[in-house]
């Protein structure tokens, strides 16, 4: 069906206002997750005080930051003092609109459950990503601190270090596809429900976990949050941040971790696929379709964002040396012999042409 | 559509490489470059080479500027003071560069039947072509400039190795 430039652009944006308000809800809820859960890890109660169950504190975490005074130091450079949070944000942001997270439903032509359908959506996720370490580097620097400045430099070569790590990963996954499309990946992965996961049917849990260690250091979390260690830095890249500026930095982190959720769902776990393949019937009705897809997606991140929480309760900071060795000597050799493997094995299926 | 992206992202990759020359501060300049960079990615995009395009964002607009602006925090470098330049410069450097542009759009002009079906449009390139190009077409001169890239490793690495 034809669709005019009109309504595609209408439902685009109506797309990018949906997802991007979620997204944000997402934030502040995944916040309060990690309040309540690590509080239970470390036997309290976490925020309990604001409406039923503390389901309100995020509102007032919000309001408290809008109304907070947003100090200027005197000897920051300013454009890129302000420009640096924004960087952040909108390169977080960004990443979400390759993402699909759902079915194949259309409406007038257009896809609902994605925003953008490309070719090289994992490609765009990596550039992303890459992109969005300026805006901690540029603040470190442009704070004319040197615990920023520290934290800053610590940051860069983290995330430049891990990066490599990370994408040598995702290349078995690409071979075992044969496409940097994330709906057809995740159209590979649907025949038998679970077991024809990357995870579990395409042997990829090597890269699984390479692609979680790598992504947890990429997105500056624990165990690897050298950049804000506070015992040594005191908050690092963010020290000279307030109010806004600094909710800015600590939504992109949620963010990322948000996109991370979802790219390990839809590379290793068959996205929005149910894990019961066809052993229970399917239904035909396009709404009960998107709910049942949307339902297994948003299961499937919030396991992955319980387990960013977990880890962050459970595991100590690494040390910086030991940050490092352990992307280059380990994660990295392990990236590539698992790219061997499997590129042997699936050169051992395929037959010759 | 095309045709006006290309503009917009012309501009900007121009306006960002005159602002790369004139500003003063380090740090200024590679931001320049990174906006240099990302819109010839754009420009890429819009030629039909979607991988090149992010090819183009990851490894320049992402790892390599991050090096450079990595090295200008570490050195902390500091503005730039203004010289008068040198004669030479003056002289040789407006007619050199307008005989360089000539001679290139010469050339484009004339040869503008060999570059294939590469234009602003519908063309798209996939990845499986490229690689298709890559890894058969071309594998021996591929293959080739991967082991100069690895010489060039070693030698950076014999460089700054410490001496003991």
């Amino acid at each position: 069906m034809e669709t005019s430039l009109l309504v595609f652009l209408l439902i685009s944006l109506a797309k990018v206002i949906v997802v991007v308000v979620i997204t944000l809800m997402a934030v502040a809820y995944t916040v309060l997750l990690e309040r309540k859960l690590v509080g239970r890890i470390q036997n309290r109660w976490g925020p309990s005080r604001v409406g039923p169950f503390g389901l309100l504190q995020p509102l007032a975490d919000g309001a408290k930051l809008f109304l907070k005074e947003d100090l200027m130091p005197e000897a920051v450079y300013r454009p890129l003092y302000i420009l640096a949070p924004m960087i952040a944000l909108i390169c977080a942001l960004m990443s979400i609109a390759v993402v699909p997270f759902g079915a194949d439903v259309r409406w007038k032509g257009v896809q609902l459950f994605e925003i953008s359908d490309t070719n090289i959506g994992l490609l765009i996720l990596l550039g992303i990503t890459s992109i969005g370490v300026y805006g901690i580097a540029l603040s470190g620097w442009s704070s004319n601190n040197k615990y920023s400045l520290l934290g800053a430099l610590r940051a860069s070569a983290q995330v430049i270090s891990y990066e490599l790590a990370l994408g040598l990963s995702l290349v078995g996954i690409v071979l075992r596809s044969g496409s940097l499309n994330l709906r057809h990946i995740v159209d590979v992965q649907a025949t038998h429900g679970l077991l024809s996961w990357n995870f579990f049917g395409g042997f990829q849990f090597i890269a699984f976990f390479i692609y979680l260690m790598a992504a947890y250091a990429e997105t500056n979390r624990a165990p690897f949050d050298l950049p804000e260690a506070e015992s040594e830095l005191t908050a690092g890249y963010h020290t000279e941040y307030s109010s806004m500026k600094f909710a800015m930095f600590f939504m992109a982190e949620y963010a990322n971790m948000i996109t991370v959720g979802c790219v390990a769902t839809l590379l290793f776990f068959g996205g929005w696929t149910s894990p019961f393949g066809n052993l229970l019937p399917q239904p035909s009705n396009p709404i009960a379709i998107s709910l049942l897809s949307l339902f297994w997606f948003v299961v499937k991140v919030l396991f992955f964002l319980f387990l960013y929480i977990w880890v962050r309760g459970t595991l100590p900071r690494l040390r910086y040396d030991q940050l490092m060795g352990f992307g280059w000597k380990f994660l990295v050799p392990v990236a590539v012999a698992n790219i061997v493997v499997t590129s042997f094995f699936i050169g051992l299926r395929l037959p010759l042409h | 559509m095309h045709l006006a992206l290309f503009i917009i992202f012309a501009g900007l990759c121009v306006a960002g490489a005159l602002n790369l020359l004139f500003q003063r501060h380090p740090i200024n300049s590679a931001l320049s470059l990174i906006v240099v960079m990302s819109s010839l990615a754009v420009l890429y995009l819009l030629l039909g080479a979607e991988f090149l395009a992010a090819a183009q964002v990851i490894v320049y607009s992402g790892a390599i500027m991050v090096l450079f602006t990595f090295v200008i925090m570490l050195l902390n470098a500091g503005r730039e003071e203004r010289t008068h330049g040198s004669k030479l410069a003056y002289i040789a450097g407006f007619p050199g560069a307008a005989a360089l542009l000539g001679l290139l759009t010469f050339i484009f002009l004339n040869r503008r039947s060999s570059f294939g079906q590469a234009q602003l449009g519908e063309y798209l390139a996939t990845t499986g072509d490229l690689s298709r190009v890559l890894f058969r077409d071309l594998l021996l001169p591929f293959e080739v400039t991967s082991v100069l890239i690895l010489i060039a490793i070693l030698g950076a690495v014999a460089l700054a190795r410490k001496e003991h």
